[in-house]
């Protein structure tokens, strides 16, 4: 349930809730941590629940030495009143059993205090994805002046790089179908029915790849199309349960590895942004946009302690 | 999925937590029979508050019951040995009651006979001014029970020890004049702390945790004494580690005799040397 800080609950109406699912490489929750210390949000309160595992720590977007002595426990909601944002963040796993109950009791609190609509940031693991998902090849055929000569491709991160084909070559036409500058994103999106009403347009114009169904049982292979996240978390239980709640939902996700997450984090945040706009639009020089983002100052140590002298 | 060195393939651990997505398919498969199970289970896993002399029920929340002006908990054998020579003794301490709790890491389900080292929550009150709380808890208490241990204008001390390599910093653990002390307080506490606060990025979890968290909610003043220590075992060295909380508003007038409760410590030590003598 949701608790304030202060004497009484802040009007939260119309506002946009943004939360992590804890999942993957803890990519939501990182890239919640990024968002709330770069926005300087301010708490407002706290989700105090019996499904997370308990923990607490001092403030962890702690700045200055009279900050660094609040305390923080395992659920606590920030918020923007000027761009009307109020962000939740979850910092430890559910307790067994309990993932369904918060979901219901999370999204009873959203309709209950007058969010417009949630977002959802989350990952899933990118050894399962399929090969439609993968899409790292593409296919060029070219037709040189006697016959046509097929070209494979693979994508690199930096596709600009690449040069356009060579004189003599021009495409072939049957292969326009497959933009040739196309290449795969790890990113995806996901609305509820409630959602897509009001945001479709804005999301068609930013070109972002829809998740795709996948089998829902991927040893069979007559088996039915769903949607799923795997290590997704409690993400398709959210999704589901707020397309039957008719609430206004968005998932973005991006297919990640376990393993130093930090710029999974700060590609989704960018993501994020593409939409939102909470940062000023990225320039193109791609340096740029790993330091505009405020990385707290509870992300120190997060691979342990420092090393004895005497091993060197 | 990740190699290790060796070269063989292993299913590398989610730090997420999210690799039991299969308890949410037996949930929707789960048959009548797996259902009463899992009830059965979480039932015997329930805290029951209990008088201890009678054995019967407290119906009425322990505080409820009870006026409550401070709260003092002691968890891990450490913190128990602590309070037990230096507070207990200074007092006349009655027993109000215990918190029964059974899950996979107890190895006894039986409250009757308790040695002093093996004991469950035990609740006492000060007989001279009953209105000050005591509880030593020095059994395991699993995650989903650490909610409902907690029952709801008192202050509330938490006494407990973690193992040193728990700590970080941007030193090396095995440099750390362990054992030492941090503290973390609510937002409510406006007393100082006789140690340094724990610094980023360190956490607490369990019951400790789960404790300060519901004071920090529920906005009551409370304050947790960490002592950091490469020894998890009853040690003197460790418990003397927490003298310094005897000069602090939160044991102040509960603590009498420092000399003697240190020779009291001290028989409390060698008493659990013998019985850990594996050839007796």
């Amino acid at each position: 349930m949701f608790v304030p800080c202060g004497e009484s609950a802040p009007d939260l109406a119309g506002f946009t809730l943004l939360m992590p699912a804890v999942s993957v490489g803890n990519v939501g929750q990182l890239a919640m941590d990024l968002i709330i210390s770069t926005l300087n949000m301010s708490k407002i309160g706290y989700f105090y629940t019996d499904c997370l595992v308990p923990m607490v720590g001092n403030n962890p977007y702690a700045t200055t030495e009279g900050n660094s002595t609040e305390l923080s426990i395992n659920a606590e909601v920030y918020s923007l009143p000027s761009r009307k944002l109020v962000a939740l963040q979850l910092r430890s796993i559910f307790i067994k059993y309990k993932s369904k109950p918060f979901c219901e009791k999370l999204l009873s609190w959203v309709k209950s205090s007058g969010c417009a609509r949630v977002i959802v940031l989350s990952s899933s693991h990118s050894y399962q994805r399929n090969d439609l998902q993968l899409r790292s090849f593409y296919l060029f055929i070219f037709e040189t002046e006697s016959c046509p000569v097929t070209q494979a491709g693979v994508q690199w991160h930096g596709l600009s790089s690449l040069q356009p084909p060579p004189p003599g070559f021009k495409r072939f036409s049957c292969l326009s179908l497959l933009s040739s500058w196309d290449y795969s994103t790890p990113f995806r999106y996901l609305l509820t029915p409630s959602m897509q009403k009001s945001v479709q347009n804005k999301i068609k114009s930013l070109n972002w790849e829809e998740m795709e169904k996948s089998r829902c049982i991927p040893e069979i292979d007559d088996s039915e199309f769903c949607i799923r996240i795997p290590g997704g978390g409690i993400t398709k239980t959210l999704y589901d349960e707020s397309c039957s709640k008719e609430i206004q939902m968005a998932v973005l996700l991006k297919f990640v590895s376990e393993g130093d997450n930090i710029p999974d984090a700060l590609g989704l945040v960018e993501y994020l942004n593409e939409w939102l706009q909470i940062l000023k639009p990225l320039s193109d020089d791609p340096t740029v946009s790993a330091s505009r983002w405020k990385i707290p100052s509870s992300w120190r140590l997060l691979f342990g302690s420092g090393l004895p002298p005497a091993l060197f | 999925m990740a190699a290790t060195f060796f070269g063989e393939v292993v299913k590398a651990p989610c730090r997420a937590g999210t690799e039991d997505e299969e308890e949410e398919e037996e949930g929707r498969r789960e048959t009548p029979e797996d259902r009463e199970v899992r009830l059965q289970l979480a039932r015997k896993r329930e805290v029951r508050l209990l008088r201890r002399q009678t054995k019967t029920s407290l119906e009425v929340s322990l505080l409820e019951k009870y006026p409550c002006s401070k709260f003092i908990i002691a968890i891990g054998n450490n913190a128990v040995a602590f309070l037990s020579s230096f507070v207990m003794n200074s007092g006349v301490w009655e027993e109000v009651g215990c918190a029964k709790l059974w899950n996979e890491w107890c190895r006894t389900t039986d409250t009757t006979h308790l040695s002093s080292t093996e004991a469950f929550c035990v609740f006492y009150h000060l007989k001279s001014n009953p209105s000050v709380f005591l509880c030593q808890c020095s059994c395991y208490v699993a995650e989903d029970q650490q909610y409902q241990w907690l029952e709801k204008n008192m202050q509330i001390t938490i006494l407990t020890c973690r193992h040193v390599t728990d700590y970080k910093t941007s030193e090396s653990t095995g440099s750390l004049p362990s054992p030492f002390l941090r503290a973390l307080k609510t937002q409510n506490f406006k007393d100082s702390a006789c140690c340094p606060l724990l610094e980023q990025p360190n956490i607490v979890h369990d019951l400790p945790a789960a404790v300060l968290s519901y004071c920090q909610v529920w906005k009551i003043p409370a304050i947790l004494y960490l002592c950091y220590t490469d020894v998890m075992k009853l040690d003197l060295i460790t418990v003397e580690a927490f003298k310094p909380i005897l000069s602090t508003r939160s044991l102040k007038g509960l603590v009498k005799n420092i000399p003697q409760s240190t020779e009291i410590l001290k028989k409390l030590m060698t008493t659990n040397e013998i019985q850990s003598n594996i050839y007796t």
